[in-house]
C-alpha cells in the first residue's frame, strides 16, 4: 500500500479533472500526478530523510505530500505559527530534510543546518515547469512512514505522530468510494496543512474525485466569497470557524449558498447553540460532526445529516443531546469505554476512549506503541457511549476534576453552563484546593449585552446537576484560549485561576 | 496457489487487471483468477501461452471492488482490464458500493 496508488488511480481514471484550485491557478489529477513524480525525483537527489512543509495551503502542499509517498519519505507538515526557539527544536529533531516554505523564511532558514530549504514559489516553478519523465514506481511497502505530525503539544512538547500508508490507506478505502464525487463537486478546505485534517481531506478528496479548493488563511468573510465564487459543494470547518461564520451573518435569514450541500466539522467541542443555529442559517446544507485523532488517521466516529436532523427535531431530551456527540464509529473501527483499571464500561458510563482498526496507528517517534495486544489505542479523550453507540466526548481524560474523590468531567459542566441564556461559552477547570484537592472553577463569556450574576450561575448548575457540580469560582471573561484549530487551551485557564484563587 | 492478506497486490496474466487485497480467507491457500488463469505477483513475467478464457471477459473496472459468494474475499481494482476476476471457479461479483459516512 502506498499513497500514491490511490493519486494514480484517480489520474487514470479521472485524469483531466480538476483536482485542486488555489487562487487562479489549478491542477488537474493528471498534472498532480505528474508534478509528484517531478517532486520526487528532486526530493531524491536531496539525499534529504524528511519532507518538511512549513507554510499555508498551495498547490505544493498535494504536490509534496503525493511526492513523499512517492520518493519513500517521510512527509512532515509544520506548524507555521510556530515561534523562533520552537520551530528551531522541531527542525533539529527532522534534519537532514527538504523544507518548502514561504520566501521569507526561506531565506532566514538557509544557513540553518541539515535543512535544504525552497521558497514555495521556487519549488512550484520546478515542479511544475519540468515535465516529468521517470517511470511511475515507488514502494508498497505498507509499514513504511508517510507522515510524522507533531502534536498540538497542549500537555507538553509536541511527539511526533507516526502515520504509515497502511493507516492512511485503510482509512480511506474504509470511509471514501473511488471516484463518487460528481464532476462539479468540489470541497472547500481551510484547516491548516499540518492538521490531520488538512491531510486526510487532500488525500479523500483525491480518492473521491473530488476538486479541493484551498483557503490559504481563513475569515469568515473570505469563507463565504470563496464558497459562492467557486460553488463549493462540501466543506469542513473547525468549531470556532463555523462560529465566527455565524456571526458575520448575523441578522442574515440564510447563508445563500445554495450550492452548498454538506458540512463537516471537527477538532474541538461544538457548543450545541452554534449548531443549532448553523442547521438554521444553512437549511439546505447537511451537517457532519466528525472525531478522530491524528493518531487514529483522522475521524473514527461520525454524527450523520440524518443524525443531526432527527436530534434537532425531536422534543425527547436523550434524542435532542445527541446534537453534542460526535456520532457513531466508522465501519472499520472499534469503540470501546475504560476506568482507570482497564474494566470496559457499559452505556452512559463515563471513562476514557479506546479504539481499534486498521486505521489507528498510536505510535510516537521514538517511543514504544501506546496500542495494546489487542490492538486497542487509548485515546486520552475521556467520554462515554449511549446504548444506540453514540458517542459523547467529555474533555480530555487529564482533564477531568477530582474533588473530594469524587471524578467530573468539565464538559458535563460546561453544558449546561452553555444551556443558560446568558451564556455564549464556558471552560470549567479544576484548580488547587487544599480542603478538596481540587475545587471546581469555571470562566464565562456571556453573550452581547447580558448580564449574570455568580450567584445566578451557581444556582443554575445546583438546579441541573450536583452541588458537588458547582462552581465556586467563577470569573468573566470577553473571549476564550483556543488555538488556531479550535481547541480550548484548558492549561490556560487553569493558570490563570488558579493564579487568582492560589 | 498462495495464502493473501490485505495490502497485496496481484496482477493478471493475460490483460491489463490489477488488484489489492482488500480482504482474504485467514490461513487458507486460494487461487484468485483473472480471465480464467491465476493471477500473479506484480514483479512475475505471465507466461507466454496463457490466454484468456472466454467465459471469463467481461473485463473489470477502475476502483470497484468485487467480492465472492461467500464474502471471504474482497479485491480492490487498481487498474483496469479485460479480464473477470475469480475464485476457486467461481466469478467474483461487484460489490455494491455502500453510503460510507462521509466527513472529509
Amino acid at each position: 500500500m502506498n499513497l500514491m496508488m490511490l493519486l494514480e488511480m484517480a489520474a487514470s481514471g479521472l485524469g483531466d479533472r480538476v483536482a485542486v484550485t488555489c487562487g487562479d491557478e489549478s491542477l488537474t489529477y493528471a498534472e498532480l500526478f505528474a508534478a509528484a513524480g517531478t517532486a520526487a525525483e528532486e526530493f531524491k537527489k536531496s539525499n534529504c530523510k524528511h519532507i518538511a512543509l512549513l507554510d499555508v495551503s498551495s498547490l505544493a502542499i498535494p504536490i509534496a505530500l503525493f511526492g513523499s509517498a512517492w520518493a519513500g519519505i517521510p512527509y512532515v507538515p509544520l506548524n507555521y505559527r510556530l515561534t523562533g526557539s520552537e520551530l528551531e527544536a522541531l527542525l533539529t529533531r527532522i534534519d537532514p530534510a527538504y523544507l518548502i516554505t514561504d520566501g521569507e523564511r526561506s531565506g532566514k532558514l538557509a544557513h540553518f543546518p541539515g535543512i535544504q530549504s525552497i521558497a514555495r514559489e521556487n519549488y512550484l516553478g520546478c515542479v511544475l515547469r519540468k515535465p516529468f519523465a521517470g517511470e511511475p514506481s515507488w514502494s508498497m511497502d505498507a509499514d513504511e512512514i508517510a507522515i510524522l505530525l507533531f502534536t498540538s503539544g497542549t500537555t507538553g512538547a509536541p511527539k511526533a505522530a507516526v502515520i504509515r500508508h497502511k493507516h492512511l490507506v485503510s482509512y480511506i478505502l474504509g470511509s471514501v468510494e473511488f471516484a463518487a464525487a460528481a464532476s462539479e463537486d468540489a470541497v472547500l478546505v481551510c484547516v491548516p496543512p499540518y492538521h490531520i485534517a488538512g491531510t486526510a481531506a487532500i488525500v479523500s478528496s483525491v480518492y473521491a474525485g473530488r476538486r479541493i479548493v484551498q483557503l490559504p488563511s481563513f475569515s469568515a468573510e473570505a469563507w463565504l466569497d470563496l464558497a459562492r465564487k467557486e460553488k463549493v459543494t462540501n466543506a469542513f470547518l473547525v468549531p470556532t470557524m463555523l462560529a465566527r461564520i455565524i456571526d458575520s451573518l448575523e441578522g442574515a435569514a440564510s447563508a445563500d449558498l445554495p450550492h452548498l450541500r454538506a458540512i463537516s466539522y471537527g477538532g474541538g467541542k461544538m457548543p450545541q447553540s452554534v449548531i443549532e443555529r448553523a442547521m438554521k442559517l444553512f437549511p439546505t446544507t447537511d451537517f457532519t460532526n466528525a472525531y478522530g485523532l491524528t493518531e487514529t488517521s483522522s475521524t473514527i466516529t461520525v454524527l450523520g445529516p440524518e443524525d443531526h436532523r432527527m436530534a434537532a427535531q425531536s422534543d425527547q431530551p436523550e434524542i435532542r443531546r445527541r446534537l453534542t456527540s460526535v456520532g457513531r464509529a466508522l465501519p472499520a473501527v472499534e469503540i470501546q469505554i475504560r476506568d482507570e483499571e482497564g474494566n470496559v464500561l457499559g452505556p452512559n458510563q463515563r471513562g476514557e476512549i479506546y479504539v481499534r482498526g486498521e486505521q489507528v496507528s498510536g505510535e510516537y517517534l521514538g517511543r514504544t506503541s501506546t496500542v495494546d495486544k489487542e490492538g486497542w489505542f487509548p485515546t486520552r479523550d475521556a467520554g462515554s457511549v449511549d446504548a444506540e453507540g453514540y458517542v459523547f466526548l467529555e474533555g480530555r481524560a487529564d482533564d477531568v476534576i477530582v474533588r473530594g474523590g469524587e471524578n467530573m468531567s468539565p464538559g458535563e459542566i460546561e453544558d449546561v453552563l452553555l444551556e443558560h441564556e446568558s451564556v455564549s461559552d464556558a471552560a470549567v477547570v479544576g484548580i488547587p484546593d487544599e480542603q478538596w484537592g481540587e475545587a471546581v472553577a469555571a470562566v464565562i463569556v456571556l453573550k452581547a449585552n447580558r448580564k449574570v450574576s455568580v450567584e445566578e450561575l451557581q444556582e443554575w448548575v445546583k438546579k441541573h446537576l450536583r452541588s458537588s457540580r458547582v462552581p465556586q469560582c467563577i470569573e468573566f471573561r470577553d473571549e476564550l484560549p483556543y488555538n488556531e484549530t479550535g481547541k480550548l487551551l484548558r492549561r490556560v485557564v487553569r493558570a490563570e485561576l488558579s493564579g487568582v484563587k492560589a | 496457489m498462495a495464502q493473501l492478506k490485505a495490502g497485496s497486490r496481484l496482477r493478471s496474466a493475460v490483460c491489463a487487471t490489477e488488484v489489492m487485497v482488500i480482504a482474504a480467507p485467514a490461513g487458507q491457500d486460494v487461487q484468485v483468477t483473472c480471465g480464467g488463469i491465476a493471477m500473479i505477483a506484480p514483479n512475475e513475467t505471465p507466461s507466454a501461452d496463457a490466454s484468456m478464457a472466454p467465459d471469463a471477459s467481461k473485463g473489470t473496472v477502475l476502483g470497484k471492488r468485487y467480492v465472492d459468494q461467500a464474502s471471504t474475499l474482497e479485491l480492490l481494482c487498481t487498474k483496469p482490464g479485460a479480464g473477470s476476476l475469480g475464485l476457486g471457479g467461481e466469478l467474483l461479483t461487484l460489490k455494491e458500493a455502500k453510503a460510507l459516512p462521509s466527513s472529509d
